[in-house]
């Protein structure tokens, strides 16, 4: 919403610095989003068109004579061809700076001098008009600066962000309401009166409300003698600069009305209007209407509806009038409409119908019952000053009511808004910051309680809360102090939260950058990624199909990353993620299941990078993976990938990707892929709990090295397993440091080497202690697995 | 010649063969000629017997003289000679340290996890918890109890992403099946109902976390983006303990030069509501391009709980009030290091992702 200083002014005697004034309006709510302040232009003035020239070198643009004081007479060249001998015009001097910091010099276009610049509206910063020069009225002084003379230097225009719960500043006299308030000035508006003729013939109207719930208040009058033409200047300027497009003087008082006092309003041809009788119903299901804009629109069943004397449609309440009604030029009598309507209704069917208006953006939010007659007043006032002959209003207002809204009271406990706001406030502080702003404030029994009844022009309030901001609010937020509360427990981050942090520093320490891929992803990304995916989640309203599922796995968004990387000459890209994975799932209905997963994808890194950073986190997080090697994982090569879990639970995977799918991400190296449920494995973390230390020996320790000759069917890890248990409490370190293959080893199997240390607590171990260990083990090993000592 | 001439004339010459020496070979082979029984001064011992009584103690006292001076010369001449094999030796060793082939790489977290962590540990600090939830979230937890019923026209501030769930998916009571109620979180006030439905006040908690919007990416805006709110419901909130727990993180966070401010706003699910600025990070407040000239920058929405909204959670609202806050964290993270388009930090670009 913009607002013009000098129009507020017509309702307050506001003051002060326009940057000032600027921080009011945004202290109070209404956001500044810009503050304008018209300069004088004082080079730009008042000319007139003395002669037209055809430029001889160019068809596009005329040479102009403009004559301005004392019969001067300058030749320009410009472009527009709107105006005619005699006109006046807005002229730019040389030296003038316009609005847009553009200097006017002396110019010479092809070969003809411009000795200054015949202006348009919008070049002036006075509309958005594009139609050519502006033409002046006659009564305008030549030669005098033009700003002046239309009363605008030094004028201020601030553009406002209004909030959905403030109709009431959706014109311009709520704004000077509540800025009057602020700035403890008198705010009043004024009581127009315009006495109607009691000449009843040719003029009379009905109204008839069949839903009182649809409309609380319609009021109407007809006026007579109406010549539509051109609206005066003045209006036509406050009209542009508050963004609206001068129409004609009907059409531009009743925009004027609207931003003025924040209501809406339609006129209809009364000579279209049957026996001058509306009716205002809801509409009934597949019902038509032609609109103003000519086009045919279907209702749907529950939309306010204007009717004529035959029940048909004649206008769609709130959003738009109908064709058949419209006024023209030969328009002699109209009929104001100046109702108010259901907010719910108005938006549900402005939305349905893709009509959003000015008009529909404040019935949206709520207007102002109670000043429907006096708006009517300020109508029938404004046409008949801007229609040269006059206009000639008949009787009194006809003023129609449906459901009037209930003024509410609400009881409003001075003790509970000092709590609320976090200061005192007196009783009679609260009176005094409300009663301003069109709040009725009464004592009551009680002396903490005030009985608060709340205004017209403020249907979003409604609670002691509701009146608590508007006390907080013309206190002014920042006058209330402020104060810090305690928690009265220490904070923290929860288990999970730290480990998740010490599994991203574990991926960090590996030399991996987190990335984040989008969540979002293609349908056919499934199948890219051999996923294995049946029932990926879909989104209902997807932006793009490339972006219309969620993912079920990390692994085509690091794929996208990693490949995104190769294709800018950067190979060898080590990337992590920690994120929420979805699937559709009976267990967490209605939800989908949402699981965090962390992933790792190393680009040109096999298998056993992947390993390496999975013992990284499990020496981290003290959990041992069990591995299973698995072939034809989802996803993962199909002779290097392998199971993971913990104490029995799995987990995730842990391998290569497959290199099909490798080449259809365009990544021409293999990739070490790992995959785990990072939920999963922090519960089992947490479940772990603190290790307790273990005292470290003072004695000798001893190593023994053992190669076994291992079926390939035997995994490692198995091997491993049995040593571990064979060698007993003795057992300080077990690895296995070497894996040979070669064909003159026995066909089908390959030599592991496992180094073993032992050391006890308490002794040096003998030699043949050691000796008895070493025997359990290559007995246990020998006996339960395809494997022999070499 | 005296005895004692003898002495010094031995010294002299065993100090003059050990000065001679070129290495610690010839060194070692005088050895036998310096000390022991052979040795110039080891033969004058002899000579004890053959001097008067008296003067044995005088000479004997030379001779040990003698010798420790010898004893003393071999050995400063030894040291200097290992010496000179040692740096010989490191001499091999000799590095160009900035001739460094593969230097290890260290590993990066995400800006917006760095700026997310950071935040978490100011307001640790402070005495809050951590609370976390689903991202898929049902209508209820995402509009209805925060004061948003369907028809609420304040939902269309939020562009939302719904979900398609075969048959569980329900279709609400809006126009052209638009009002499924499982949906993607526009924002992480649902995590503030789930903390609220589950746990008694007094509460002090932030849910950072993953939101939606139904947004077409550009400089500005990502379809995918994170925030941070918080939520505090204790005895007697007010607004004043808002804008007090405000201006502490502000300080905390951006550094004591930079304050923050409420403004009057409106959102359905706090009242009263407020927009939260803060002094413009640029400037420090004396105005530039990026604050519009104003010192000040809009930093994110934040107001007392709605009563509506704690009796959606069970919570007393005469008894307990409340305060609430939310901001992004995307943008903290592009205003910190100066980057213009949001759209940067997730192209996953390692040029990106190494730089922090």
């Amino acid at each position: 919403m913009k607002v013009l200083l000098s129009w507020l002014r017509e309702f307050a005697p506001i003051e002060g610095d326009p940057l000032d004034l600027a921080e009011h309006l945004s202290d109070l709510g209404m956001a500044v989003e810009e503050t304008r302040i018209l300069e004088p232009l004082n080079g730009v003035v008042v000319a007139r068109v003395a002669n037209l020239r055809q430029h001889p070198e160019a068809d596009r643009i005329q040479l102009v004579d403009v004559e301005t004081q004392g019969g001067e007479q300058l030749q320009v060249c410009c472009g527009a061809f709107n105006m005619a001998v005699g006109d006046l015009i807005p002229f730019a001097t040389i030296g003038t700076v316009m609005p847009d910091g553009m200097e006017i010099s002396q110019r010479k276009m092809r070969g003809e001098l411009s000795n200054g610049m015949c202006c348009s509206a919008s070049e002036l910063g006075l509309g958005s008009d594009h139609d050519g020069i502006m033409i002046l009225p006659n009564e305008l002084e030549l030669g005098a600066s033009l700003m002046e003379q239309l009363g605008l230097a030094g004028d201020v225009l601030w553009d406002l962000e209004i909030n959905p719960n403030r109709p009431d500043a959706m014109s311009i006299a709520g704004v000077a309401r509540d800025l009057a308030a602020r700035l403890e000035v008198p705010f009043s508006i004024p009581e127009w009166v315009t006495p109607g003729t009691d000449d009843l013939e040719n003029g009379a109207a009905t109204i008839q409300i069949h839903d009182g719930s649809l409309c609380p208040r319609f009021c109407a009058r007809v006026i007579r003698n109406v010549t539509v033409g051109e609206s005066p200047l003045w209006m036509q300027m406050r009209l542009s600069l508050l963004g609206m497009r001068p129409i004609n003087s009907v059409v531009d008082v009743s925009n004027y009305v609207m931003l003025e006092l924040g209501t809406p309003n339609h006129t209809y041809d009364l000579s279209l209007v049957p026996e001058g009788h509306i009716g205002v119903r809801r509409a009934l299901h597949g019902e038509t209407i032609t609109t103003l804009d000519s086009h045919e629109r279907e209702l749907a069943e529950g939309d306010g509806l204007i009717v004529d004397s035959d029940d048909q449609p004649i206008g769609i309440a709130g959003v738009m009038g109908g064709a058949s009604t419209e006024i023209s030029s030969s328009t002699k009598a109209v009929l104001l409409e100046l109702a108010s309507w259901q907010a719910e209704s108005i938006a549900r069917t402005s939305q349905r119908l893709g009509l959003r208006s000015e008009a529909s953006a404040r019935f949206e939010r709520g207007t102002d019952w109670d000043i429907n007659a006096l708006a009517v007043e300020r109508f029938c006032y404004l046409l008949n000053e801007v229609t040269p002959d006059g206009v000639e209003v008949v009787g009194e207002v006809i003023d129609v009511e449906g459901v009037l809204p209930e003024r509410i009271s609400v009881p409003v406990r001075s003790s509970r808004i000092s709590m609320l706001l976090g200061r005192p406030f007196e009783a009679q502080q609260i009176s005094a910051l409300l009663e301003p702003i069109g709040f009725a404030v009464e004592e009551t029994d009680d002396v903490d309680i005030q009985s608060v009844t709340i205004p017209s022009f403020r249907p979003d309030t409604e609670t002691e809360t509701d009146i608590a901001e508007e006390i907080a609010r013309h206190y002014g937020y920042g006058n209330l102090g402020t104060s810090v509360p305690r928690s009265p427990d220490a904070g923290h981050l929860t288990p999970q939260q730290k480990i998740r942090r010490v599994v991203r520093q574990v991926m960090v320490g590996a030399g991996l950058a987190e990335a984040m891929p989008n969540p979002f992803i293609a349908p056919d990304e499934i199948l890219k990624a051999s996923l294995q995916i049946n029932e990926p989640v879909q989104l209902l309203n997807p932006l793009a199909v490339e972006e219309s599922v969620l993912r079920p796995s990390l692994l085509p968004g690091l794929l996208t990353a990693v490949s995104y990387n190769y294709s800018h000459r950067n190979r060898g890209v080590g990337l992590f993620e920690t994120g929420a994975v979805f699937g559709v799932s009976p267990d967490t209905a209605p939800l989908p299941a949402e699981h965090e997963h962390l992933a790792a994808l190393l680009g040109g890194r096999d298998a056993f990078a992947a390993i390496s950073l999975m013992e990284d986190l499990a020496s981290a997080l003290h959990l041992h993976f069990e591995l299973s090697n698995t072939d034809d994982l989802p996803g993962v090569h199909p002779t290097r990938g392998a199971r993971v879990s913990v104490a029995q639970l799995e987990v995730g995977v842990v391998g290569e990707v497959d290199p099909e799918v490798l080449r259809r991400y365009e990544i021409d190296e293999r990739c070490a892929w790992l995959d785990l449920r990072l939920d999963l494995i922090t519960e089992a973390a947490i479940a772990v709990g603190d290790m307790s230390y273990q005292q470290v020996s003072t004695y000798p320790s001893s190593d023994v090295d053992l190669a076994f000759l291992v079926g390939d069917s035997v995994q490692a890890s198995a091997i491993e397993k049995t040593l571990s248990e064979a060698a007993g409490k003795e057992l300080q370190g077990l690895a296995l440091f070497d894996v040979f293959r070669s064909s003159q080893l026995e066909s089908g199997s390959r030599s592991l080497a496992f180094s073993l240390r032992l050391q006890a607590a308490d002794r040096t171990l003998t030699d043949e202690e050691v000796g008895v260990v070493r025997q359990r083990c290559i007995d246990a090993v020998e006996s339960s697995h395809s494997a022999s000592l070499r | 010649m005296s005895v004692h001439d003898q002495i010094a004339e031995a010294q002299a010459a065993a100090v003059a063969s050990i000065d001679q020496a070129d290495d610690l070979e010839i060194l070692k082979d005088l050895e036998g000629s310096l000390f022991g029984k052979k040795s110039q001064l080891g033969g004058l011992k002899r000579l004890m017997g053959e001097v008067a009584p008296e003067e044995r103690a005088g000479i004997g006292q030379a001779l040990n003289e003698a010798q420790r001076i010898v004893r003393e010369a071999h050995a400063v001449a030894k040291e200097r000679f290992l010496l000179v094999t040692r740096r010989a030796e490191l001499e091999t060793e000799r590095l160009d340290l900035s001739e460094s082939v593969d230097a290890t790489a260290r590993g990066h977290l995400h800006l917006v996890t760095q700026t997310m962590e950071r935040l978490e540990d100011v307001f640790v600090g402070m005495g809050f918890t951590v609370s976390e939830g689903p991202q898929a979230e049902t209508d209820w937890y995402n509009f209805e109890a925060l004061n948003l019923p369907a028809a609420h026209p304040a939902r269309s501030m939020f562009d939302t992403l719904y979900l398609d769930l075969g048959d569980r998916t329900e279709i609400g009571d809006g126009e052209g099946g638009e009002a499924t109620n499982i949906l993607l979180r526009t924002h992480t006030s649902p995590v503030q109902i789930r903390v609220m439905e589950t746990l008694p006040p007094p509460i002090y908690t932030v849910c950072p976390g993953r939101v939606f919007r139904r947004d077409t990416a550009d400089a500005s805006h990502m379809p995918v983006f994170h925030q941070i709110e918080g939520l505090v419901v204790d005895h007697g909130i007010s607004l004043a303990d808002l804008a007090g727990t405000l201006n502490e993180f502000t300080a905390a966070y951006f550094g004591g030069a930079i304050r923050s401010r409420l403004r009057p706003s409106y959102f359905p699910f706090t009242e009263p509501s407020a927009e939260f600025d803060i002094t413009c990070v640029i400037c420090e407040g004396d105005g530039c391009q990026t604050c519009q000239r104003t010192g000040w920058i809009e930093l994110g929405g934040c107001g007392m709980v709605h009563p509506n909204v704690l009796r959606n959670c069970g919570i007393d609202s005469e008894e307990w009030t409340g305060f609430a806050f939310g901001f992004g964290i995307d943008r903290l993270a592009l205003m910190r290091y100066g980057i213009n388009d949001l759209r940067d930090m997730y192209t996953n670009d390692v040029r990106f992702l190494r730089q922090f």
